[in-house]
């Protein structure tokens, strides 16, 4: 009987997979309480390491075409989809899931993937527009990613809840720090593989495994992060309240169904800015 | 050699104002119009033939140039050197211009060459930065000068560039002009860096070509090497536009040199390319087109050996230098 | 001495068949009714295409009505979306091959086929793939309807991206389409077809039927067809007005052009004279949008024209397969014959005609990048659109009388504005009547901006939402 190699569920921090700063790990079990992984277990160091990474990775991932970030939200959907019975077989694993059940979950992901692929250049034409104002003045409205955000995965999902969370942030042009449920952390750590292998550039996205309570206080007083999505927390308006320090824009919980095939463009322009610009018009 | 009149030129006695009125009504440059212009020259085809030809004017174009701290009389040896025979394997390579080197390894450069037709560049006026008095700068060139280098790189004041004391860059570059001549009425050739990484915008890189070509040198250089932006093409493109509308405006013919940044034959080539299409083939000789370059070298001479022999060469067959 | 020696681009990577039939219900009909289609440069028969017939045409548009009906009506808009993002891959994958088919059938160079045309197909594909789960943000209010069976007729001059700008949308609002290529062009639709059978798409929702003009009309005048978009001549646009005129079917026109170029004295020079060359000798000049008149202000017009001459002496013309190309050839001998009319009258109209020295092949359909100066409004060349590498040159002092001569025409669909300064650029947009406005660049599309014309330079917008509109209505 040949014996297979476990995998070891790490970090995904700037296109990486690290330990966590903090070398603590937590224990996994599957459905049944059986041992499944020792999971990192990210540490305060380990978010303010993702937000300096984030930030940097930021605005060349906001300067790239709208095309090409379709593109790219659109080959994450097609890595996905190549490796479905992994997921399938982790979310099994994990929840105890039928067959039936895991591989809609798995679906919805995929589908999800490119209903936002499809939004990268759509936004403007949607939610953007020329203001006829009353003088000779050209004035156009424009939306903007609003740079850094944090994210809590839905504690109850293994892999569509976290999809819906990050795929809205980074379809615009932000970067996203997303802590994955904690007791569901497996295909969080698959889907950063997914991550990056889809020429999604380093630190765009980076998901840490962990507990969302002891993270969350550091990333909702963070001061360089510019809008949280409460979903994952338990204690969201505590944090609602640290966030309120630096004027983040707050997602609170239970804003928007995660569990769909679809998103929501105002989940998307939550995390935008609009941006008008005046010119006068005259020889 | 023609000369023109500056006060011709700009239109009345030099001042500041003046100088600033000039440049400033000189037609404005379209950043993305620029750059898709660059962007579709880099897409020409240099095959065969026309690649070979390229790839030894690239060489006879190199000053090939060591400007670090911790240069010596063996480094500077070496890569004279390297200069004189930069393929022991193949003894029809051309040899580059020049060895580009600080001014106080000039001698050592000097006697390594002998008597070899390539000549001995050296930056002067406190290169990089250009960062000391004017005395400090003059004294500096006229070190380089006396110790027999054929050419001058020199810096212009960029801090005085963008706080719009045109008059001041000028004049510098006047006093170094100056300081290039030899007792035997001779003079050092002169290169004037703009610092085009430091200067950012297009609209300053043309004006600042015009402001150095009114104070008359041999050729306007893109850049020292030692910042994070250096040549690029659509720089080059630009600077090779203003000489082109310089000589039509007084017949005189003033070079362009990119210099760091530029590794690959396939760059150089692109370079060579963008000069046959803007300036034109006058420019396309050593005499007024120069690669600022080290590592280039070694990249052309694998590419030369490719074509003769078919296959691919390796870092093992070109020498360090 | 730096002469560029050949870099010829492989024939190699397409492979034609012999013969062609049409592409009807996901399947190759047998050829028949068949005629020669060529390679422009060298005069080469490429392969043999079917003239499609009133049988044929029938067939086709039977087919995309059972797969409206049948299929695609009835599958949601992320599966259609699915299959339009399938489609843009292959696009992608195969986009060596399908340049290198388009610059041999139609005699473009291979460096615009390559860098230009095809990226183009593929990123309309992809783009619109996002819109047909989208249809609610269309600006036609919740769950807008298609109009059903579609008549798409495509020009000669950028024979893919043609395609590729009816169908994809046309597909992405869940209409089938019936199209048909201009008679000299045919090739990349037929690949195109292979495409959709790799692709997996339904039978029947793309249909391919060559042919001529006649074949068109029937395309047109079909019973069962709901609406109609055509790109082509402004003469054969009212054809279609009229032909439709009276009946239930909607149209979209995309026609002629003679847009005006306009150059202020304080341009930024050296980029208007690339922006007035990219502008006419682009595609030889065979571009609805192209900026054929140059209005150059009269203070500027002596240094405009020096450095636009000196920059054409630098454009290559030849070998349309040789990347080092910029102008191929003139897609047919009826194109090159009517060019030749048009120029001849031109200067015989008082103006004068100036090209730099070009070495013309011996074999195949050329003219050589040409500017006439000299020309005043008054004149044919000022007013009829040549289609060929052929620019008209004229002045104006002000921008009212900028504006008046750019607006004195039957057409409106493009116009170039060349100035550094903001205000002035914006007063001439909102002054020009034409569907785009370039400031500062020309020739620039996108599957986000909408394209279309004013006046009888046609109606309707591809591109962008706007170009979605055309394919939809409010819900029931």
């Amino acid at each position: 009987m040949r014996l297979d190699i476990k995998k070891t569920y790490k970090l995904f921090i700037g296109g990486k997979f690290p330990r966590s700063e903090s070398g603590r790990t937590y224990t996994v079990n599957n459905h049944k309480g059986e041992f499944l992984a020792n999971v990192a277990k990210a540490s305060r160091k380990d978010v303010r390491e993702s937000v300096v990474v984030a930030r940097s990775a930021q605005s060349g991932w906001a300067g790239a075409t709208a095309y090409n970030r379709g593109q790219i939200l659109y080959r994450i959907a097609e890595m996905l989809e190549g490796r479905r019975e992994q997921f399938v077989a982790e979310i099994r694993e994990l929840t105890g899931l039928s067959d039936k059940q895991a591989n809609q979950e798995v679906d919805s992901a995929i589908d999800s993937w490119v209903w936002h692929a499809g939004w990268t250049d759509k936004i403007d034409a949607v939610a953007g527009n020329m203001n006829p104002v009353a003088g000779p003045f050209f004035n156009i409205s424009t939306n903007q990613p609003t740079g850094v955000v944090a994210a809590f995965a839905p504690q109850e999902s293994s892999l569509v809840g976290l999809v819906n969370t990050i795929a809205p942030a980074i379809v615009s042009g932000n970067s996203i720090i997303a802590i994955s449920s904690e007791t569901l952390p497996i295909c969080a750590v698959t889907l950063a593989e997914v991550l990056e292998t889809s020429d999604l550039p380093g630190g765009v996205v980076n998901i840490l495994t962990g507990n969302a309570t002891e993270l969350g206080s550091w990333l909702a007083s963070h001061l360089d992060v510019n809008a949280i999505d409460l979903e994952g927390t338990l204690n969201a308006a505590e944090l609602e309240m640290l966030a309120a320090e630096n004027l983040k824009r707050v997602i609170r919980k239970g804003s928007y169904s995660r569990t769909g095939a679809k998103g929501s463009l105002q989940h998307i322009l939550d995390l935008m800015e609009t941006k008008t610009v005046w010119h006068p018009k005259g020889h | 050699m023609p000369t023109i009149d500056p006060e011709a030129v700009v239109g009345s006695r030099i001042t500041n104002q003046s100088l600033s009125r000039w440049l400033h009504s000189l037609p404005g440059v379209d950043k993305v119009g620029l750059e898709a212009r660059s962007a579709s020259l880099a897409t020409r085809s240099i095959k065969t033939t026309s690649k070979a030809w390229a790839l030894d004017m690239a060489i006879q174009m190199m000053d090939l140039t060591t400007l670090e701290g911790s240069d010596t009389k063996e480094r500077v040896r070496s890569l004279c050197l390297k200069a004189i025979t930069p393929d022991p394997t193949d003894l029809t390579t051309p040899q580059p211009a020049a060895i580009c080197v600080y001014g106080d390894m000039v001698k050592h450069a000097k006697e390594a060459l002998g008597k070899n037709k390539i000549h001995v560049a050296a930056v002067a006026t406190a290169f990089p930065s250009g960062r000391a008095s004017l005395p400090v700068k003059i004294a500096d060139t006229k070190d380089a000068v006396n110790a027999g280098a054929d050419e001058i790189d020199m810096v212009i004041d960029r801090g005085a560039f963008l706080s719009g004391n045109y008059l001041e860059v000028y004049k510098q570059i006047l006093a170094v002009k100056a300081a290039c001549e030899r007792k035997d009425g001779s003079r050092a050739h002169l290169k004037v860096i703009l610092e085009t990484g430091e200067l950012e915008t297009y609209d300053n890189i043309r004006r600042a070509s015009y402001l150095a070509m009114l104070a008359g040198p041999d050729f306007i250089k893109t850049s020292t090497g030692k910042v994070s932006v250096n040549a690029t093409l659509p720089i080059t493109l630009l600077m090779l536009q203003a000489v082109k509308d310089w000589f039509d405006q007084t017949k005189i013919q003033i070079g362009v040199k990119p210099a760091g940044g530029i590794r690959t034959a396939k760059d150089a080539i692109k370079y060579l390319v963008v000069v046959k299409e803007t300036a034109g083939e006058k420019w396309l000789t050593p005499k007024y087109f120069r690669f600022g370059a080290s590592s280039l070298l070694n990249d052309v001479l694998m590419q030369r050996q490719k074509l003769t022999t078919g296959h691919y060469s390796g870092r093992d067959y070109v020498s360090v230098d | 001495m730096f002469d560029y020696a050949p870099a010829p681009e492989s024939r190699d990577l397409v492979k034609f068949q012999a013969s062609y039939g049409h592409f009807i219900a996901g399947k190759f009909t047998k050829p028949a009714n068949s005629y020669s289609t060529i390679n422009p440069a060298t005069e080469q028969v490429l392969a043999e295409i079917s003239h499609g017939t009133e049988k044929d045409v029938d067939a086709a548009v039977k087919a995309a009505r059972q797969a409206y009906e049948k299929t695609w009506s009835k599958l949601d808009g992320a599966t259609r979306g699915k299959y339009l993002y399938r489609i843009a891959r292959i696009i992608q994958e195969r986009s060596r091959e399908l340049a290198v088919a388009e610059t041999l059938n139609n005699g473009k160079p291979i460096k615009e086929t390559r860098d230009a045309d095809i990226p183009l197909v593929a990123a309309w594909f992809f783009y619109y793939a996002g819109w047909a789960d989208k249809l609610d943000y269309a600006g036609l209010g919740a769950n807008p309807m298609a109009h059903g069976v579609v008549s798409q007729i495509v020009p000669w001059n950028f024979p893919l991206m043609m395609l590729a700008w009816k169908i994809a949308p046309a597909l992405a609002a869940g209409n089938t389409v019936v199209l048909k290529p201009a008679e000299t062009t045919p090739l990349t639709a037929l690949l195109f077809a292979e495409i959709c059978q790799q692709a997996e798409l339904p039978d029947g929702v793309v249909n391919i039927v060559t042919g001529f003009g006649d074949t068109g009309a029937m395309m047109v005048g079909h019973p069962d067809v709901n609406k109609i978009a055509f790109t082509g001549s402004t003469d054969v646009g009212r054809i279609i007005a009229k032909q439709i005129a009276g009946t239930d079917k909607k149209a979209t026109l995309e026609l002629g052009g003679k847009a005006a170029n306009i150059v202020f004295e304080d341009a930024a020079l050296d980029q208007a004279v690339e922006g007035i060359v990219n502008g006419i000798f682009f595609n030889q000049g065979h571009v609805c949008c192209a900026g054929s008149r140059l209005l150059v202000q009269e203070s500027i017009q002596d240094v405009v024209i020096k450095k636009l001459k000196a920059r054409m002496e630098n454009i290559r013309l030849g070998d349309p397969m040789d990347k080092n190309t910029d102008i191929g050839a003139i897609n047919s001998k009826e194109q090159l014959t009517k060019i030749d009319r048009l120029v001849k009258q031109g200067v015989e109209e008082g103006g004068e005609r100036w090209a730099p020295a070009c070495v013309i092949p011996k074999n195949g359909f050329w003219f050589p990048p040409t500017i006439i100066t000299g020309v005043s409004p008054a004149n044919t060349v000022a007013r009829e659109e040549i289609f060929g590498p052929v620019l008209s040159v004229m002045t104006f002092r002000t921008p009212a009388e900028a504006v008046a001569k750019a607006n004195n025409s039957q057409y409106g669909l493009s116009a170039g504005v060349w100035s550094e300064k903001g205000s002035r650029i914006l007063k001439m947009a909102d002054q020009l009547n034409a569907g785009v406005v370039w400031a500062n660049t020309f020739n620039q599309f996108d599957p986000a901006s909408p394209f279309g014309g004013f006046k009888e330079s046609g109606y309707g917008r591809e591109g962008g939402r706007h170009g979605l509109l055309g394919y939809l209505k409010g819900s029931a």
